[in-house]
């Protein structure tokens, strides 16, 4: 008898950890095996349909012509990267030899000229984006905080924000360019007007979401919480500083995710008119040079472009998540 | 000697849309110090409003309140504010909501060890020092009030203005604050002016019960003592011939004198018929309270 229940028992137990070992199945398919069945089934939708696309430049590429062209751009990085070092070599030993000869001769260091490689393009893209981004934080937040503690200023400032929210980065493109070459006029430009070119750009489409949400984030706090800030009588500065930064920084944190995101998108058609050697710029080359691996190599930066937008809001997520007291 | 608080001719009108509204017409209150005074009324005339003025947080439209000779223009620390839904900041714990107060009330008054200690002794009387690193977020509503109590005792005011401070908490929780604040009370013996709902809580809290009537044009109706010995003891005060006396003073205020009658919400077609007695019954009130 006694034996008899601790066997049911056993078997319970058993059916226990059984469907315990099926939930995580579950769990884990749910995280793994369904995304990666959505992908593959993209995959192959990709690569039917490339191959009834043709162009003038030939088929439309498929994943395995991106993969490949990937491999290049990875192997002409590398390759340049040696030319650069030979480059710098030669030049040591050429000006140590000249050295020798004539101790009074000034050696003169060249830079390296060669063409920007796929990675350096990466990298000045997300300079060019982050310099845009945080120039208009630093013009949105304090203005968005500003706007909401006065209502008077909001209801000054609000049209216009509104009007120049919609507009497209090309059409402050030629305006900017024009502005940028009037006033930035130095004959020894520690960055060069495309980079400024872009940023500015950048800035400018960006710089609405923030200041809406930070706005509204501000203006929206819970009147109890500015009544607590009265009975204490605290300073305006302490009053910011306490209650309203603390309180809007959810809200100021959306806007900078919203910002960043149309950032990263202006900043592709900025660079691509701008000629700031960035992604943009490379998007563009690939298409004017028109060979039969350029919609391969544009279709290349495309990905690289969506997988550098998710990780930038990625990004602004794990710092929302280490400052913010809500998340 | 004069009143310790005196609030005179106060009269609070709203600018809206439709024209002024007046909340308030002539409301004369003197309060002594120590003295613990509930306003009870129904809703909508204009308790909170009475002690909004009091925080400073409104300016009457005429009359005023002076506290200790010196007349209340803006809010401060020394009219400290226990609001209905706590109010802490959510991003700081129960000990760092104390210190935001007590910083400033007391910047250049204590040292850094003299205001832990004032924190935590204040926390302790609320019974909130097991949890006072606690966030907002992570404790009960009774736990946030206490707190609330306790941010508002640390500023050691010369009126604790309390504005329904148990109203959102439920019936047992309710009577436990009850009893920690008359513990609190019987210590420190603050004065304190405090809105309620709850005729129970004005009876068992009070010295004195002021029972407002209805608004617009909301005033102080009547003013009832309750000298009940202290300390009060909710079970053996529940068969008080006295007590009992004071609750049905204020029950009768509350439901037949100032009876309001609340248009309740009703279904589209059950009819303008109703509506129109429903104004009716709300003239006929208005004309016997007039």
């Amino acid at each position: 008898m006694n034996s008899l229940t601790s066997i049911t028992h056993n078997r319970l137990m058993e059916r226990d950890k059984v469907a315990a070992v099926m939930v995580k199945m579950a769990e884990l398919s749910k995280v793994i095996l369904l995304p990666f069945i959505g992908i593959a089934i993209f995959l192959s939708i990709w690569t039917v349909t490339a191959n009834s696309i043709d162009t003038s430049l030939g088929k439309f590429p498929g994943p395995v012509a991106v993969v490949t062209q990937f491999e290049n751009l990875y192997q002409e990085h590398v390759n340049e990267r040696e030319k650069a070092q030979a480059f710098f070599e030669r030049q040591e030993t050429r000006n140590a030899a000249r050295l020798a000869k004539d101790p009074s001769y000034e050696a003169k260091i060249r830079g390296y000229t060669g063409k920007e490689t796929f990675w350096d393009q990466i990298v000045t893209s997300l300079v060019t984006v982050m310099s845009g981004f945080i120039l208009a934080a630093v013009i949105a937040i304090p203005l968005g905080i500003w706007m909401g503690l006065s209502r008077s200023l909001q209801a000054a400032i609000n049209p216009i924000i509104q009007i120049f929210k919609p507009v497209s980065p090309l059409a402050w493109l030629p305006l900017v360019t024009m502005v940028v070459s009037a006033v930035y006029v130095s004959p020894d430009p520690i960055v060069s007007k495309s980079f400024i070119n872009s940023m500015l750009t950048v800035t400018l489409c960006s710089v609405w979401p923030m200041i809406i949400n930070t706005a509204i984030g501000v203006s929206s706090i819970d009147s109890d919480l500015i009544n607590v800030s009265k009975v204490l009588r605290l300073s305006a500065i302490t009053h910011v500083q306490k209650i309203v930064l603390p309180a809007s920084i959810p809200m100021i944190f959306t806007g900078m995710r919203l910002s960043l995101g149309v950032a990263w998108m202006v900043l592709i058609a900025a660079e691509m008119l701008a000629q700031n050697p960035g992604l943009g710029k490379f998007v563009w080359d690939e298409f004017q040079n028109g060979s039969s691996d350029s919609l391969a190599r544009i279709m290349a930066a495309v990905v690289v472009i969506g997988f550098i937008g998710f990780l930038l809001d990625r990004g602004i997520l794990a710092l929302q998540r280490w400052v913010s007291w809500d998340q | 000697m004069s009143t310790f608080l005196d609030i005179s001719g106060v009269d609070m009108v709203f600018p809206t849309p439709k024209g002024s509204f007046t909340a308030l017409k002539d409301v004369n209150l003197k309060i002594n110090q120590g003295e613990f005074v509930s306003l009870i009324g129904h809703s909508g005339c204009g308790k909170s409003t009475v002690l909004n003025i009091v925080a400073g947080l409104y300016q009457a439209s005429s009359g005023g309140v002076i506290l200790k000779n010196t007349e209340v223009k803006a809010p401060g620390p020394e009219r400290a504010v226990v609001f209905q839904n706590h109010s802490l900041l959510p991003w700081l714990s129960a000990y760092q909501n104390v210190e935001l107060a007590v910083k400033q009330v007391f910047a250049g008054k204590m040292n850094k060890t003299e205001m832990k200690q004032w924190i935590e002794h204040n926390l302790q009387l609320v019974h909130m020092d097991h949890a006072m690193h606690k966030r907002p977020g992570e404790i009960s509503g009774g736990m946030k009030q206490r707190v609330g109590i306790a941010r508002a005792l640390a500023m050691q005011p010369e009126v604790l203005l309390m504005d329904e401070p148990f109203g959102a908490l439920d019936a047992l929780t309710r009577a436990h604050m009850q009893d920690s604040l008359m513990e609190i009370q019987s210590q420190l013996n603050n004065t304190v002016i405090m809105i309620t709902h709850d005729v129970d809580e004005a009876v068992l809290l009070s010295d004195k019960i002021v029972m407002m009537t209805n608004g617009p044009e909301a005033t102080v109706g009547e003013i009832l003592s309750v000298e009940l010995e202290r300390p009060r003891n909710r079970l053996a005060l529940a068969q008080d011939t006295e007590y009992n006396r004071l609750r049905s003073e204020v029950l009768k205020f509350l439901y037949e004198k100032q009876r309001k009658v609340e248009p309740l919400p009703q279904t589209k077609q059950v009819n303008k018929m109703q509506d129109m007695s429903q104004q009716k019954i709300n003239k006929v009130v208005t004309i016997n309270n007039g």
